[in-house]
């Protein structure tokens, strides 16, 4: 009987490691060894030891800019898009008529394809006829050049960011519908009003949900490229580009292969420093369930 | 990792809802009122980007760039989203992206997922934990630190310029949706499965005949999110396809866009890629509204375990 589970096992599992071999390790120990080489794709590769992770670290001012820009779009468009997916999830969870169709209403910018919202928000933000400076020109505010100014060209991606917020949304107001009922009733009988609800009860029972978005969202804003690709080209000077933009033009533009591989180690590295930290602290804010039962 | 949201029977239904806003103070009501217009409010926001880009595609050039700003062209121009979508070959990029890309790639996910699932969610075995959560840990190596030699590797098979780089990888199981899966399949009932195998059946029959059947919320939550992602995809294609004939549609816009912005004689430009985008926007828009129900049934669901 054992024996037969275990040949089951490895049976419906194989798949996955087969792919986790061919398609995730195998690539990574190569892109490893590429990350130690000078290699143009036509040429062999040659063997420069950590001279690419020297240069990455001692030389290379553009790679620092965007892992400056990284972190300030990844960090500020995560905790920003959380507040608001918490408090529109919060406002959307009511058995009240009209919710469907405020939730669709919402959700439909996350569905825009990044391409085609990168279109969007290059007109939504152009300096003077662009909705966004004409909205604030309302107030007698005179809005900033967006997208042309180094110093406003990463809050508008972030804006761009929070409009896409409709998918995290969902996944909160899901998990809202699952706290059990009793629980806000207890809490009204003892006198709580909405408030402490809110922070007693709702925020701590959705902290894992909040935490799986908070991993999936960090592992993508490191990621982010589409955006940056269309929008702004990486520029002015610089301001917007991000890693893996750069990696990429790296990679697929200059034909620097080995360099690209050795930005995409110290982003994995980056990447993995994040989610542990993440991890870490999970047990202090994470609240599950299970433990209390057990 | 859990993602848990206990789905509990006793959802607050409307009636007690109603109920207890009938027993609201003023001050109470008044909440529920600034509640209800902070949400509006937002709503509106929201919204108005995505109105713009349909008021956007109806204009011609002389009402696309009138400061303030016409929300409700007139006359309106419907034929832009007949003319723009002629302006270049968008029903081969449709094709493309869905027969060559995402039907391939979705058909691929939920079935390779759904068996890998089943083998870290239904068969005990010791080494299965372990394995598990190498599983969820390679979800966070980018995919940027394979990009370049799985390049490599597909140069080697002769796939460049195929889908097979984007298709074939599907087939082996995506960690996310294994692990939305998984979930899902730990809350059904091992007696069920107990059963079955008394009356001899493998794990295949007891996976196609019932597992399948009863994950339905599940499995069109991956199907979808993985249909989506396919259909939006902008990297994969960018990298492996380069054959014009073969371009997805979020390349074939882009392609526009950069035709339109190194000639500025065409004319409707801005209008044109506003009718495309919003002709791309439409088939997923129409699949959230009315798989609404189905979906957040199924998100909220694979979270449970027991």
């Amino acid at each position: 009987m054992k024996k037969r589970e275990a040949l089951w096992f490895y049976i419906m599992v194989s798949p996955w490691i087969f792919g986790f071999l061919v398609f995730t390790l195998g690539p990574m120990v190569y892109s490893a060894y590429l990350s130690l080489t000078e290699w143009d794709l036509f040429n062999a590769p040659k063997f420069v030891g950590l001279q690419n992770y020297i240069d990455l670290f001692t030389k290379d001012r553009i790679f620092w800019k965007t892992v400056g820009n990284t972190f300030y779009y990844g960090l500020t468009s995560m905790v920003l898009g959380m507040i608001c997916a918490l408090l529109i999830a919060n406002l959307l969870n009511k058995p009240l008529p009209g919710m469907r169709v405020y939730r669709t209403l919402l959700y439909i910018p996350a569905t825009v394809p990044v391409v085609a919202s990168s279109l969007l928000f290059i007109r939504l933000l152009a300096p003077d006829a662009g909705l966004v400076n004409q909205f604030l020109a309302l107030f007698g505010i005179d809005g900033p050049p967006w997208l042309l100014s180094t110093v406003w060209v990463k809050p508008a991606l972030i804006l761009m960011s929070l409009w896409g917020v409709g998918g995290g949304v969902t996944l909160l107001v899901a998990g809202m519908k699952g706290i059990p009922m009793e629980f806000y009733e207890a809490a009204a009988i003892d006198g709580a009003n909405s408030r402490q609800q809110f922070w007693y009860i709702t925020l701590p029972m959705l902290s894992p949900v909040i935490f799986f978005n908070l991993v999936m969202g960090l592992i993508g804003s490191l990621q982010t490229f589409t955006e940056v690709y269309i929008v702004t080209g990486g520029g002015p000077n610089n301001a917007s580009k991000m890693i893996v933009p750069y990696l990429f033009d790296n990679a697929f533009r200059w034909y620097k292969m080995g360099y690209a591989s050795a930005i995409a180690w110290v982003l994995f590295f980056i990447a993995l420093i994040f989610t542990t930290l993440v991890f870490r602290s999970s047990s202090l804010w994470v609240y599950y369930e299970s433990e209390v039962k057990k | 990792m859990n993602l848990r949201v206990p789905v509990n029977p006793l959802q607050r239904t409307t009636s007690a809802e109603i109920e207890r806003l009938r027993k609201l103070t003023p001050l109470g009501w008044l909440t529920e009122i600034l509640k209800y217009t902070v949400l509006t409010l937002l709503t509106v926001t929201y919204i108005l980007p995505f109105f713009w880009m349909v008021s956007s595609a109806l204009k011609n050039d002389s009402q696309v760039y009138v400061v303030p700003p016409i929300w409700i062209p007139s006359p309106a121009y419907w034929e832009n989203f007949v003319n723009a979508w002629a302006s270049q070959p968008f029903n081969l990029y449709v094709w493309n992206t869905v027969w060559l890309y995402a039907i391939p790639a979705t058909v691929g996910i939920v079935l390779s997922s759904a068996i890998v699932a089943y083998g870290f969610s239904r068969i005990k075995w010791p080494g299965r934990e372990t394995l598990f959560y190498l599983c969820l840990a390679t979800m966070m190596v980018p995919f940027q630190v394979q990009m370049v030699p799985l390049f490599m590797i597909f140069k080697q098979f002769g796939w460049i310029d195929s889908f097979l780089p984007l298709i074939v990888p599907a087939f082996f199981g995506s960690p996310f949706y294994i692990f939305m899966l998984r979930q899902f399949f730990m809350t059904i009932p091992a007696e069920l499965s107990d059963a079955a195998r008394i009356d001899g059946a493998n794990e295949l029959d007891i996976l196609f005949r019932i597992i399948l059947p009863l994950s339905r919320p599940a499995l069109t939550v991956v199907a979808l999110f993985a249909f989506i992602g396919a259909w939006n995809d902008y990297l994969g294609p960018l990298i492996y396809v380069h054959d014009n004939s073969k371009l997805v549609l979020a390349l074939g816009v882009e392609n526009m866009r950069r035709a339109m912005m190194f000639n500025s004689t065409i004319s409707n430009a801005y209008p044109y890629l506003m009718a495309v985008s919003t002709i791309v926007v439409l088939p997923i828009l129409i699949m959230f509204f009315f798989g609404q129900k189905t979906f957040i049934e199924g998100i909220s669901m694979t979270g449970i375990k027991e």
